[in-house]
């Protein structure tokens, strides 16, 4: 009996999970424009970016990071670029994510701050749940590159 | 009194957070909550996710009341957590089983009497590598909980050689982005080397096995939304006494995070036969505060 578990419930657990992680992996080709669309196009994207400024301008933990930024060039630069990972028709002209934050050394609490300032610009601009998590998931490759590792 | 003083703290945590230093800068519900054994994790499985919120340049803690109920036993749980930079966890719990019905199995059988088990679990769990949200092969920690129980007369006279035992753990824990209906969802696996008796409130070893035996654990929960967490976990369990058959468990809950102060979880457990007593079946309830 024991044995009966051992055998089929932990191995039955794993094929679950794969079968949930594997098929959903298809689910959103990057083709498609539908996040684009539900962040509101370049527009809705633009009123995010400048609302993330607002939060991060009052963040004792990030705000040291922004100092002396040109604030206008960062706004157009992060839409641009939110904008062509959503699958938006924007072209991003800033420098690579690995150039500019370099000589940062940003901490992964600095990192999650503006992750947590992200969602909540987001959320003040009620985008949905999962627009929210799809664009986090496209910045995800970024994370290596902005904390230098 | 314990519990009261418990519900005080979490309740002064709660109402009083000016008075108190920022809480720690993980994401919201990324602590998980505290495990019946005191470390973070889900109800009956901890997961490779540190508890609190502390990041790498952070200090956190945890309090947390749990109690189950389930056909023939209640349990109660204090656990209390420290987490540095995101690195280092240590824990304490202590559990309090309320035997119940097996009070006369124990009077009739073994001529025992007493109603309560008391166990003391310190543990410490140290986040190897990876991030669970940003690394792409998630978030690894290893961990070990060191139990002893403060009376070993009925776990002795069921056939436990010890009263006191150390489990070690290995867990991996990863968070994948807009997986199921562009929802997130969180995968928790765990292998732990153990040779407790029902987490070890029966004593340790028995006489059909003595040694540590490989046991897997799983849990899974789906993102709602950032504040509402559901799903479903899985432990392995050893069969080490002759007295009565053990059985794995299984739950299946729902957590709210309104709050990285407030963790609220709620689940239907499913504990199988404990100590003769067939189907154990029943509520979890915890209550959590983050510091």
């Amino acid at each position: 009996m024991e044995l009966f578990r051992l055998n089929l419930a932990v191995p039955g657990l794993l094929v679950v999970m794969t079968l949930i992680l594997g098929g959903c992996q298809n689910l959103t080709p990057h083709t498609d424009d539908s996040l684009y669309q539900q962040l509101g196009e370049r527009e809705g994207i633009a009123l995010v970016v400048e609302d993330l400024l607002y939060l991060i301008v009052d963040d004792g933990r990030i705000n040291q990071q922004f100092k002396g930024i040109d604030v206008a060039q960062f706004h157009r630069n992060l839409t641009d670029q939110l904008c062509a990972l959503s699958g938006g028709p924007c072209t991003y002209t800033g420098r690579g994510m690995r150039e500019l934050h370099a000589d940062m050394a940003i901490t992964d609490t600095q990192f999650n701050a503006l992750a947590e300032n992200l969602i909540l610009a987001m959320e003040q601009n009620d985008i949905p749940t999962g627009a929210q998590n799809r664009l986090i998931k496209q910045l995800l490759p970024l994370y290596p590159d902005i904390r230098n590792l | 009194m314990t519990a009261r003083c418990l519900v005080a703290l979490i309740v002064a945590g709660l109402v009083a957070p000016a008075a108190m230093a920022d809480i720690g800068s993980r994401i919201w519900a990324t602590g998980g909550v505290t495990t019946i054994e005191g470390s973070a994790g889900g109800g009956l499985v901890p997961w490779a996710l540190l508890g609190s919120y502390a990041s790498d340049e952070e200090w956190g803690g945890t309090l947390a009341l749990s109690r189950v109920e389930v056909d023939d036993y209640s349990l109660s749980v204090f656990g209390a957590g420290l987490n540095w930079n995101n690195r280092i966890e240590l824990s304490v719990a202590q559990q309090t089983l309320d035997l119940d019905s097996l009070v006369f199995t124990l009077k009739d059988g073994f001529g025992l009497e007493q109603d309560e088990l008391r166990q003391n679990v310190f543990a410490a769990k140290l986040r190897l590598t990876g991030d669970a949200l940003y690394s792409p092969w998630g978030q690894w920690s290893a961990g070990v909980q060191y139990k002893r129980l403060k009376d070993a007369t009925v776990p002795s006279a069921i056939g436990a050689r010890d009263d006191t035992g150390t489990d070690v753990y290995v867990s991996g824990s990863k968070l994948f982005f807009a997986a199921v209906m562009e929802r997130n969802l969180l995968v928790n696996l765990t292998t732990r080397m153990t040779r407790a008796n029902q987490g070890g409130l029966l004593g340790f070893g028995g006489d059909r096995n003595n040694g540590h035996q490989l046991m897997l654990e799983g849990s899974v929960g789906l993102f709602l939304n950032r504040k509402w967490l559901v799903g479903t976990e899985y432990r392995q369990k050893p069969d080490n006494l002759g007295f009565a058959a053990e059985d794995d468990w299984w739950d299946l809950f729902v957590a709210w995070v309104p709050d990285r102060r407030l963790a609220v979880t709620a689940a239907l457990v499913n504990l199988g036969d404990i100590a003769t007593l067939e189907d154990q079946q029943g509520l979890y309830l915890s209550l959590q505060g983050s510091f």
